[in-house]
């Protein structure tokens, strides 16, 4: 097994045009078990870690461009602010010791339905940016999930980043595990509230082949919220409203049976949580008129 | 987390002498302590030399399948492998077996497990041997697997059962034969009283208990060293040195001079050590290749590399007059063997001696039964037998008290057993046993507060952030329970300690050399513990664990500070009485006079230095301990004194329950246990917190899942144990009513807390969403009907 380590972004991309069967590690959370265990043996390696342009975040015209190596300890201690859906997904991941390590760039590269960081980066509407040798690309997040385990990313690309736009309204992340800690979602929910578009994103995490969102719940709680005034009035949302919201983002899912749970309990959880966060972010958006 | 408390204060005698800090009673350090919080302690995996090779094991995908052939010459065509075996190679016994041979070295013509291990590879790199082992080409025809133990047996399902019809149907016919014997590896019955007896109330359940692991962090790990005589030195990670180079020099058809074990650093046991793994495999290449050979599991090998707990199926009946005096109780006991036997029979005897809890029942018929099937073999594990039943006995004892409109701690101690009390299997308890207390003292203590404001952490789910309140029901349950301790049933049941005492350096020297497997639990603190109070001297050597002296039997049963320390104890009373004389020879005083005390002999205006007494010469005694004998038990009634000493615990919990989402949190837990003496009371504490933490992990999310004969989840992304967040603060109270039949009044420690925990666990989640749950682990699907 080869082990490639540029130094820069440009030879970083090099090397992989060079060796488009290199497999990219950045954390190592996800790839160096599969090693471990002999279920991964790429011809190549190709270390991310040293290339310092992907280490770092930034406000970039509006959003925050994060770089594909900023591991989740670093979303929560510096961008709980300006991203607090995907730092509430940063929290549920591992133990201190993964979330030092592992990277939303390696959670995008692996695009894992089970990923933490994916209905918080779907429900806010992010753009991966991925570039090659060829030139650079953004992928909307909803388009970037291909498959199970597979994305849009193709053999020569690397994650540059990922660009996250602050939201204008409160955001909520939910993740059913079977352990209160360290544990991979058995389902997952990511809410985020537009008032600055009259919009609402969702996502679903652990519930189908690959991260989704809940349009059909998106466009029916947008169109709730829009119809009875409640963007501007801030007025309390109805019980059914939040309810039936649910209901579709369940509807949504098409879960399996599988050792972490069964399908009909991932359904009802999501119900659950979709309900629960939206009550929980609509509170948030009440209290914010009053501050 | 709430200093415990022990009672009687100091009871029973206060045995550190002045001149022996460190000694028994005492909150004494660990030797290994320091190493092990520094990472620097050298475990089985660790092990290393120059010129090894790796040690790799091929095994069947299958769970049952004939072998029609093993063709080993593509791994031998592997440049770097230097040996490629299977069971043609094994010089000895083919099989072999803790209780029963019947498990072959290296798979014969069948394999009855998924993960049964066909061949071995010994290479220059594991990496090497790993793919020379996957080029090994094995022809299986598969069958059909036997994956459960009442249909392996042949016994009708329950329903009919209640009908008192047992209808022939598809299940009552007896699955194929495993094994030439037939599926049946021990039936037990216990037979008290009235066989049809009749009560005022009656309550039935069923009842399931899911395959735990032992999840040790230390996996399977040795280094075989072939030696000049023809033998072979084994390092081994494992529970019981004799036991093992017993079986090893079977299959190696060595003598056992030539079969030489030393304890390797062991990284946790829970029984999970008591079988074989790589022991046999690792001195089949290394006296093969001529090379020291070190084989160490991965982690999910692991998972196929031992025993786990016997998944169990329960049906019980308790009657029971209205005023809350059980009259009887009936129990079908189930444990699902796997494809080997194990320890079956002695888990069988534990869950059917012991399966009614710790009650006085004047009419008991209960059948207990082992059987084989093609899942994983289960043996010895935490609780061994007892805490599968303790989920159902102390079940049926809430739905009893429901039924009766009863408290439910006040059922128990209307019918707990007390010293002076016949169990069902005959035997008069002839220790304190007390039961109630340990419930009125956990009844006493206060119950925790609800936090003052939203902490996630706090919540089920913890900061996965899935409730603030929403559809938390708090419930409060209890557990009580009882297990035997060392092994019973006229096992012949002993420890063999060397005691050396010297001066060294001109410091007096104590070194105390016994077999006894050091897993964790701290032993090796005991045993410099007992060295110090009963000759009076600060330094204390513990030899490495080897099979230069005699055994010690096995580090399980909760046995080892009971029968090992009373080994050394008795060598050390030995080493003193020789001692003594020795110095009564040089001063004229009678040795009736004098002690030992700080380094010294000492009487009334008298102090000689031992460096005086001794010289240079050394004071040594080697001797067998046994504690007072058990018996068989009847086979037809199960009556008889099986069983030598007991050890009684009993757990509240408290747990928020997010009825909705089903999930759990776990608030608190409260632990009661009599422990006879707290030979280390430190130690006693840590036991406690673990068993219960185990206990709980069981309640909640350990399984092993298997799906016709294959296991779903073999890692630990997918085998949940629990973490710092699902483990609650404790609770505990020791208490110290002196067994007058033990060294120092000790009881046995390690297993009882983890049998009363889980039940207390599903009382309390049970309290709080009002749902029969009658299967551990509880999962969420089963508290939201999903």
């Amino acid at each position: 097994m080869r082990f490639l380590q540029p130094t820069t972004w440009a030879e970083a991309l090099e090397a992989k045009a060079a060796h488009p069967d290199a497999v990219a590690v950045a954390g190592g959370t996800d790839v160096m078990v599969a090693v471990n265990f002999g279920r991964l043996r790429p011809a190549a390696l190709l270390d991310l870690t040293r290339v310092a342009e992907l280490q770092e975040w930034a406000p970039d015209d509006g959003t925050v461009r994060l770089g594909a190596g900023v591991p989740y300890a670093r979303v929560i201690s510096e961008l709980g602010d300006r991203l607090p859906g995907l730092a509430m997904a940063s929290r549920t991941i591992g133990s201190p010791q993964i979330r030092n390590r592992g990277t939303v760039g390696g959670n995008l590269a692996t695009a894992s339905p089970a990923g933490d960081a994916h209905p918080a980066l779907l429900a806010a509407d992010a753009e991966v940016e991925v570039a090659s040798v060829r030139g650079t690309r953004r992928i909307p997040v909803t388009d970037f999930y291909t498959g199970v385990k597979r994305s849009a990313l193709a053999d020569d690309e690397l994650i540059a980043a990922v660009l996250v736009t602050p939201p204008s309204g409160p955001q909520q992340y939910s993740k059913i595990g079977t352990r209160n800690a360290m544990v991979i979602a058995v389902a997952a929910f990511g809410l985020a509230l537009h008032p600055d578009r009259g919009a609402v994103g969702t996502g679903i995490g652990s519930a189908a082949p690959t991260p989704r969102r809940a349009t059909a719940a998106e466009e029916f709680l947008a169109g709730e919220l829009a119809g009875a005034g409640l963007w501007e009035s801030r007025a309390e949302l109805p019980a059914a409203t939040a309810a039936r919201f649910g209901e579709l983002v369940a509807t949504a899912a098409s879960p399996i049976d599988d050792v972490r749970g069964t399908a009909a309990y991932r359904v009802h959880a999501l119900s659950v949580m979709a309900r629960r966060t939206l009550t929980w972010a609509w509170a948030d958006y009440r209290t914010a008129q009053e501050v | 987390m709430s200093a415990p408390a022990r009672t009687p204060a100091g009871a029973p005698g206060h045995l550190t002498g002045p001149g022996s800090s460190g000694g028994v009673g005492t909150d004494a350090a660990r030797p290994d302590g320091t190493l092990k919080v520094r990472g620097e302690f050298a475990y089985g995996s660790d092990l290393w030399m120059e010129d090894m090779l790796w040690g790799v094991t091929l095994r069947s995908p299958h769970p049952y399948a004939r072998i029609r052939s093993v063709d080993v010459g593509p791994a031998l065509a592997v440049p770097g492998v230097r040996a490629v075996l299977t069971s043609d190679d094994v010089p000895g016994e083919k099989v072999y077996g803790l209780e029963l041979a019947d498990q072959p070295v290296l798979a014969l013509d069948v394999v009855r497990y998924q993960g049964e291990p066909v061949a071995l590879v010994a290479a220059d790199h594991p990496e090497t041997a790993r793919a020379a082992a996957a080029r090994i080409v094995v022809d299986y025809e598969v069958l059909e697997p036997v994956t459960d133990a009442v249909t392996a047996l042949g016994h009708p399902r329950w329903n009919q059962v209640h009908d008192g019809t047992a209808e022939v149907t598809e299940l009552s016919r007896e699955s194929a034969h495993l094994h030439p014997e037939g599926n049946l590896v021990r039936h037990l019955k216990v037979r008290r009283g009235d066989p049809s007896p009749t009560a005022d109330v009656v309550v039935v359940g069923e009842y399931e208990v899911g395959m735990q692991d032992q999840a040790f962090l230390g996996p399977e790990s040795g280094l075989a060293v072939p030696a000049e005589d023809g033998g072979v030195e084994l390092y081994v990670a494992t529970q019981w040195l004799h036991v093992d180079q017993r079986q090893i020099c079977s299959a190696l058809g060595l003598p056992p001079e030539q079969v030489r074990l030393t304890l390797a650093g062991v990284g946790g046991a829970f029984g999970g050590r008591e079988d074989l793994s790589m022991h046999v495999h690792a001195c089949l290449l290394a006296l093969r290749t001529g090379r020291p050979v070190k084989m160490s599991y991965n982690r999910e090998e692991s998972f196929f590399g031992h025993v786990h707990r016997h998944p169990a199926t329960m049906r019980y009946e308790h009657g029971a007059t209205r005023d809350g005096r059980l009259v009887y109780v009936k129990a079908q006991i189930y444990f699902d063997g796997g494809a080997y036997a194990s320890s079956t029979p002695a888990v069988v005897g534990n869950g059917g001696t012991m399966g009614i809890g710790p009650y006085v029942v004047p009419n008991v018929h209960v059948d207990c039964y082992g059987a084989y099937t093609n899942n994983p073999p289960c043996g010895a594990m935490r609780g061994f037998g007892s805490v599968q039943t303790a989920f159902a006995y102390e079940s049926q004892m809430d739905a009893l008290a429901a039924e009766l409109g009863m408290d439910a701690v006040e059922l128990r101690c209307r019918n707990a057993m007390e010293q002076g009390s016949t169990t069902p299997t005959g035997q008069v308890v002839d220790s304190p046993a007390p039961v109630v207390e340990l419930l009125r003292r956990l009844e006493a203590m206060p119950l925790p507060e609800a936090p003052a404001e939203l902490d996630l952490r706090h919540m089920p789910g913890g900061v996965s952030n899935t409730t603030h309140g929403e559809g938390v029901r708090r419930g409060v349950g209890y557990a009580v329970a009882y297990k035997n301790v060392a092994f019973s049933e006229g096992f012949d049941d002993y420890s063999t300690a060397r005691v050396r005492l010297e001066v060294v350096g001109g410091e007096p020297t104590v070194t105390v050399h016994t077999a006894a497997a050091e897993v964790g639990q701290g032993l090796v603190t005991v045993e410099q513990q007992i060295a110090r109070t009963e000759l009076g001297v600060d330094r204390v050597v513990v030899h490495p664990k080897d099979t230069q002296v005699g055994s010690a039997g096995s580090t399980s049963a909760s046995r080892q500070t009971y029968v090992t320390g009373g080994a050394v104890k008795a060598a050390c009373e030995a080493v003193r009485g020789r001692l003594l004389e020795r110095a009564a020879g040089l001063t004229g005083r009678p040795a009736g006079e004098l002690r030992l005390f700080d380094g010294a002999v000492v009487a009334d205006g008298l102090e000689l230095p031992l460096a005086e007494v001794l010289g240079d010469e050394a004071v040594e005694e080697t001797l067998e301990w046994r504690h007072r004998p058990t018996e068989a038990i009847d086979p037809e009634t199960g009556q008889g004194f099986a069983h030598v000493q007991y050890a009684f615990s009993a757990h509240r919990a408290v747990v928020d329950v997010d009825t909705e989402l089903g999930l759990v949190k776990v608030v608190e837990m409260a632990c009661t246990q009599d422990v006879g003496k707290a030979i280390n009371p430190q130690a006693v504490v840590g036991q406690i917190q673990g068993g219960t933490a185990q206990g709980l992990g069981l309640a909640v999310m350990e399984e092993i899942l298997i799906r016709d004969g294959r296991v779903q989840n073999p890692s630990f992304t997918d085998y949940l144990m629990p973490t710092i967040l699902d483990v609650p603060p404790m609770r505990i109270e020791v208490l110290e009513y002196a067994d007058p039949h033990a060294p120092y009044g000790l009881r046995g420690v390690g297993e009882a807390p983890n049998i009363s925990s889980g039940p207390a666990v599903l009382a309390a989640i049970r309290a709080a969403t009002g749902l029969p749950l009658n299967r551990v682990p509880v999962r969420p699907e089963h508290l939201t009907g999903t």
